[in-house]
């Protein structure tokens, strides 16, 4: 039977999602484009707005579990954070796999759909991985800041590491790319969207551990073992502009004022 | 003295040690501390060396009563000379720790007066972290030879994990160039500490709140290049020391010159054996996870590794008869054998066929490389299309293969005319 091909257009939430997947099933219609709202795109394809419901994305989220295993749940929600390019067709093309194979598909690992999502989960996962490495935070006012630029939505998977490493700390960690930050204090947490995040200066003490970091990093090296390839291959460039260690020494802040004759109307 | 210049010389005077690895221990933060630690590890940031770096790796002190001709911290060499107090590494420590820059502490530290007062040094360190801070992060400390025995099961107690360096691959270089430390001073404590660990094992099973003793196991190292020990030598002492003393990891560190000693090679011209280090590594990855054993890797006949191809290549050219492996069929020892199919792509290989026949085509989406594995692998029957190549060839497309990673040496151009002339 040739379904209707549509686009869906939602909130771009992993409930949205969830509930695109029902009113998709429930119509017996085949999506082939997912558009979020904020999306000004038009599609060739009659389009479906479709409203996020708490109540059907969680009865879609409990029958991944009853018809998929508890591994193919886990694998379609990561998916979901994965960088993967149209991540939600090929999630749905998972999904309906898996009602209709069941939990097998996930150890089905040639099939090009499940070989698809489950690469961009490992990149994922990996990514998530070196992160709890790489993050750098800075003690500002009593509070821990830090910043990445990821290429998957890793917070969700850094959440758990970080809370539990820094129970007593007040942090947020913030996501570049993804315009999101984690917050914790005290015992609770949120991941928030957050449009606009500029980190505050050094106060002495943070500058001497930067100082302190650094050398420590320079000396560390074995001149007689160096390796620059070795190095890049374990921690690739791109991770490289938010850490501590390759960045410069701050000097007195810049001054954003221009020189008086450079401003504009005096020439 | 400042801080900064503490912190250089201390870490100058520990970075020869290779081991900084924060693996072999899960433990969940908990609320009123401060820490974790992951069972599998993790690098906090790569060196300019390409090394990870996950602990802060100092010493406590470089001042040191022995003198080692191999060791850049020996007496009679003229270096800087520093100390920690023990609550000031600790702050340090702490500093580093909440901004995520380390997974936790290195210590270690040259013999400064006697062993006793290195340890209870260490010691009195290792407790301000753990009672005073609170610190659940990862620990790794060294056991100094000839220390009290009480000393080190104190330390054990506050550290995650223990090593003793046993320095030189036998106890005949360690006489000509260490003559201060014998081998059964090293052996003790490595017995000590294995002891320890099994009996702390044991009371855990009992009591949920037994005291851990190094639950992150014990490791070892030792210098290659330094003395004329072979490739089997080396590899047939790891063995051993991973079945006699149940050892976590052996590492091998590629002798950098520091002194120009008469017993040593000499600092000029000389080259660290890297690729010696490097196979060797691989060899004890196979020792470790492939369930190899170090006869079969090299035997009287072959005492060293082959420098061009790794172990378990020139393994699978020397038992030709072995192969082709079945990978519809092949058991997950046999799988392991095959050169290019690691743990990961084994285990994956395992989970995909229960679910239907592999090709090559398959092989790729698992991720299996076959650049090495092509050459002995078939699947169902059939090799792969197009790959046609005999015994003597497989070597020249072995090799091939590494080559790239072989060229390290430019090669100059020639000149018609003699420089200077």
């Amino acid at each position: 039977m040739v379904q209707t091909q549509v686009c869906c257009r939602y909130d771009g939430t992993f409930a949205g999602f969830l509930s695109c997947v029902f009113e998709c099933y429930v119509n017996k219609e085949e999506p082939v484009e997912f558009y979020t709202q904020e999306d000004e795109r038009l599609s060739l394809y009659p389009e479906r707005v479709i409203p996020t419901r708490r109540d059907r994305a969680e009865r879609v989220y409990r029958s991944l579990a009853a018809k998929f295993g508890p591994a193919g749940q886990r694998l379609v929600t990561r998916g979901f954070l994965t960088c993967l390019e149209n991540r939600e067709v090929w999630l749905w093309q998972l999904i309906l796999l898996g009602y209709r194979r069941g939990p097998v598909v996930t150890r089905d690992l040639t099939h090009p759909v499940v070989h698809q999502v489950q690469k961009a989960v490992r990149h994922l996962e990996q990514e998530a991985h070196l992160f709890k490495g790489f993050v750098r935070f800075s003690l500002l006012d009593g509070v821990l800041v830090g910043e990445i630029e990821p290429k998957n939505r890793v917070l969700p998977l850094l959440r758990p590491h970080f809370c539990s490493r820094y129970p007593q700390e007040a942090f947020l960690l913030y996501d570049r790319t993804h315009r999101e930050g984690l917050l914790h204090q005290g015992g609770r947490w949120a991941i928030v969207p957050l449009e606009d995040f500029q980190m505050g200066r050094p106060g002495e003490e943070e500058a001497l551990y930067r100082r302190l970091w650094r050398s420590f990093y320079d000396t560390i090296a074995i001149e007689a073992r160096y390796n620059p390839r070795c190095r890049m291959t374990h921690m690739p460039k791109r991770y490289w502009g938010t850490m501590t260690e390759f960045q410069q020494e701050e000097s007195s802040p810049p001054s954003r004022a221009l020189p008086p004759d450079l401003l504009p109307g005096r020439a | 003295m400042e801080l900064l210049d503490k912190l250089n010389i201390l870490a100058d005077a520990a970075k020869y040690d290779a081991a900084c690895t924060s693996s072999g221990l899960d433990r969940a933060g908990r609320p009123g501390t401060i820490g974790s630690t992951m069972q599998c590890g993790c690098c906090h940031s790569f060196s300019a060396d390409g090394r990870c770096i996950s602990l802060l790796k100092v010493l406590l002190t470089n001042v040191c009563v022995y003198d080692c001709q191999y060791c850049v911290n020996r007496r009679s060499n003229d270096v800087p000379r520093a100390a920690f107090t023990p609550r000031e590494l600790c702050e340090l420590t702490m500093g580093f720790y909440r901004r995520n820059y380390i997974e936790g502490l290195f210590l270690s530290s040259a013999v400064a007066g006697n062993p006793d007062h290195t340890t209870e040094q260490m010691i009195e360190t290792l407790r301000i972290l753990r009672e005073e801070y609170r610190f659940g992060g990862y620990i790794h400390a060294k056991a100094i030879p000839g220390a009290d025995p009480l000393l080190t099961q104190r330390l054990g107690l506050l550290a995650d994990r223990m090593s003793v360096n046993i320095e030189l691959p036998s106890s005949k270089s360690l006489s000509l160039l260490a003559p201060d430390k014998k081998k059964e001073a090293i052996l003790a404590p490595m017995t000590q500490i294995r002891d320890g660990i099994s009996v702390s094992r044991q009371e855990l099973r009992l009591y949920r709140h037994a005291p851990r003793f190094a639950p992150a196991g014990q490791s070892t190292q030792m210098i290659v290049g330094a003395t004329q020990e072979s490739d089997r030598q080396i590899l047939t002492l790891t063995q051993s020391l991973y079945q006699k003393f149940q050892l976590k990891r052996v590492f091998y560190s590629a002798y950098i010159p520091v002194s120009s000693s008469p017993l040593l090679p000499a600092p000029h011209g000389f080259q660290p054996p890297l690729l010696r280090e490097h196979r060797l590594y691989q060899a004890d990855w196979l020792l470790r996870y492939y369930h190899f054993r170090a006869e079969e890797i090299l035997d009287e006949s072959q005492p060293n590794l082959d420098p061009r191809l790794d172990p378990k290549c020139t393994w699978a050219l020397r038992h030709l008869d072995f192969f082709p492996v079945e990978v519809n069929r092949a058991d997950y020892e046999a799988l392991l054998r095959v050169p290019g199919i690691g743990v990961k792509s084994a285990r994956r290989i395992l989970t995909a066929r229960r679910v239907g026949p592999l090709t090559f085509e398959g092989l790729k989406r698992l991720g299996v490389v076959l650049k090495r594995a092509q050459y002995f692998l078939t699947c169902s029957g059939r090799v792969m299309a197009g790959l046609r190549v005999n015994e003597d060839g497989l070597l020249r497309h072995l090799l091939a293969l590494e080559a790239p990673a072989l060229a390290t040496a430019v090669p100059e151009q020639l000149s018609l005319f003699v420089p200077g002339s």
